[in-house]
């Protein structure tokens, strides 16, 4: 190794690495189209090469790859949600990512810091508990923790009584993690690339061909290609491009923003989140400290920022960790959320017989993207959803068989 | 700070207002369960103008707001009886 990197090192030659091969003219016709080049869409496409061995696909993407929420996240990925089903996908889920960054040969960054939910009322108490028993049963790390122990977790929060909403316990998820989230997306698409699947960035779809409840051709801003499966996997514009399928969702688009601070001595392990003070934060490998909330109050297709969500956000933060008002924020954004009314997110068939979908992944799909991947991957090559995601489909609404993940998901990405 | 044109209050802080949603008729009282799943959950999410119904909180005053989800901005807003006037379909 020392000498390689020695020859490296005084060698003249630089090979020229590129993580996507070069911008290709479109194909007519791809055995599976896949709209939206996230972490969702790319993850697909890999698992769809690796595991099924259908490699004639295409990702488009209307501006780059990962420049939608998979490059806009908190990057926090954990699996102590509230139903069997959820909590089974996301663990499925944090599994696959521990060994990713193997897999994908690009370093993800996963970091195990510890996951704290604080709780500063009854009700959330009461929650808590719930969510840690259900959690446990499924063999996900969960427990309810009393303030002595979050003091020990983390000595940095104010512990005070003489607060608003003095902290009363607090779920811990000891594994919780955070993980590189653009390095998902390049990871994925580099891997999905040497296995032959085709990448077209500033490649907008603004229509479907459709025949006889299947999809025969997608109209992009580049021209129309030939398709014998579609999947759609676009987040915060889901509604928008399904309605060019001619069907409904039931999903609400609302931004949420985020922001950073300047970069400060490293001094916080865990990754804090208040639901009744909306607010959460972590500190980057850099230094900075990543803070964000809920969701926006009104829908909009929008990414601009709000004095109203700083203000909100600091109010609280402040009381968490009063130390704060000495730092400043650095960078702020928001991106467009994907809103079911029962939290959780829409994977498998649609209306139309050719054509599947991956949504409603709101302020909580970074963490889903491998199992999301893999598991639509199977879904588009088999025509049927493994079972892992089965209670996720789309008729759940019709069928009055939700999920109920609000508990679990609602500020708490 | 972001203005919210009250019809009864005037100009206020958007922060004291609060948004429910698309304006829709909903289904006959004995309508199926799905039509009433659809009514309940499914919604049109459009990017564009939109007509929706929004509440003053401290004075629980409702009415309606057409707003631009691309822009943010707030086109108009009015009160429900005008919505009906203007024969603009529910
Ligand atoms: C501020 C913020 C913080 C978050 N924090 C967390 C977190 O800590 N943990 C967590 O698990 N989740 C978090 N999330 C949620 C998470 O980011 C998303 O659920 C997830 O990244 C969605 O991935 P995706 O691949 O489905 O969508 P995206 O990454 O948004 O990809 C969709 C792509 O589709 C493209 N597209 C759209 N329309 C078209 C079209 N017509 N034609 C072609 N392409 C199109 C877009 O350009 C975009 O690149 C957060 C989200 C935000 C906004």
């Amino acid at each position: 190794m020392p000498l390689r990197l020695l020859r490296f090192g005084l060698g003249l030659a630089r090979p020229d690495t590129r993580i996507l091969p070069l911008p290709q003219e479109l194909k007519p016709h791809y055995d599976v189209v896949i709209v939206g080049g996230g972490g969702h869409g790319l993850a697909a496409a890999y698992y769809l090469a690796r595991q099924h061995g259908i490699t004639n696909v295409a990702v488009l993407d209307k501006g780059y790859i990962g420049g939608g929420n998979t490059g806009r996240n908190t990057a926090i990925v954990r699996s102590n949600y509230l139903t069997d089903d959820g909590v089974r996908f996301y663990a499925e889920s944090m599994r696959l990512y521990q060994t990713l960054s193997d897999e994908l040969d690009i370093n993800l960054m996963y970091s195990q810091r510890g996951h704290l939910t604080l709780a500063h009322t009854d009700a959330s108490i009461r929650t808590m508990r719930w969510r840690a028993e259900v959690n446990k049963h499924l063999g996900v790390a969960s427990e309810l923790i009393g303030p002595d122990e979050i003091a020990r977790i983390c000595p940095q929060l104010n512990l005070s009584r003489a607060v608003r909403y003095p902290i009363l316990g607090a779920l811990s998820h000891p594994v919780g993690a955070t993980v590189r989230h653009d390095a998902v997306a390049w990871g994925y698409a580099r891997a999905a690339g040497r296995l032959g699947v085709a990448i077209h960035q500033g490649t907008e779809v603004v229509g479907f061909a459709i025949e006889g409840g299947r999809i025969t051709a997608v109209e992009t801003t580049r021209g129309r290609i030939g398709c014998g499966k579609v999947l759609i996997a676009v987040a915060g514009r889901s509604s928008l491009v399904c309605d060019m399928a001619g069907f409904r969702l039931p999903i609400r688009t609302v931004p949420l923003q985020a922001c950073v601070s300047q970069p400060v001595k490293r001094f916080l392990d865990p990754i804090i989140v208040s639901g009744s003070l909306h607010c959460y934060i972590w500190q980057s490998q850099r230094g900075e400290l990543v803070m964000g909330g809920a969701t926006d109050p009104y829908p909009l297709y929008s990414t601009r920022s709000t004095l109203d969500f700083k203000e909100g956000l600091m109010a609280h933060m402040l009381e968490l960790l009063p130390f704060l008002g000495e730092v400043k924020i650095m960078r702020q954004w928001a991106g467009l959320s994907d809103m079911t009314p029962d939290f959780a997110p829409v994977m498998g068939k649609t209306p139309l017989s050719n054509c599947y979908l991956t949504a409603g992944w709101g302020t909580w799909g970074f963490k889903a993207t491998p199992a999301s991947g893999k598991a639509m991957a199977a879904c588009v090559a088999d025509d049927r959803p493994p079972e892992l995601i089965a209670p996720f489909r789309l008729d759940r609404f019709r069928e009055l068989d939700q999920l109920g993940e609000a508990g679990a998901a609602s500020v708490g990405h | 700070m972001k203005i919210m044109p009250c019809p009864l209050n005037g100009p206020r802080n958007i922060q004291e207002f609060i948004c429910r949603g698309e304006v829709r008729i909903p289904p006959a009282a004995d309508a199926s369960a799905e039509a009433w799943a659809e009514y309940l959950f499914y919604r049109e999410n459009k990017a564009g103008i939109v007509r929706e119904w929004w509440c003053h909180l401290p004075t629980t005053f409702w009415f309606i707001a057409e707003r631009d989800t691309r822009t943010d901005e707030i086109i108009r807003t009015y009160t429900f009886d005008a919505l009906d006037e203007s024969g603009s379909g529910r």
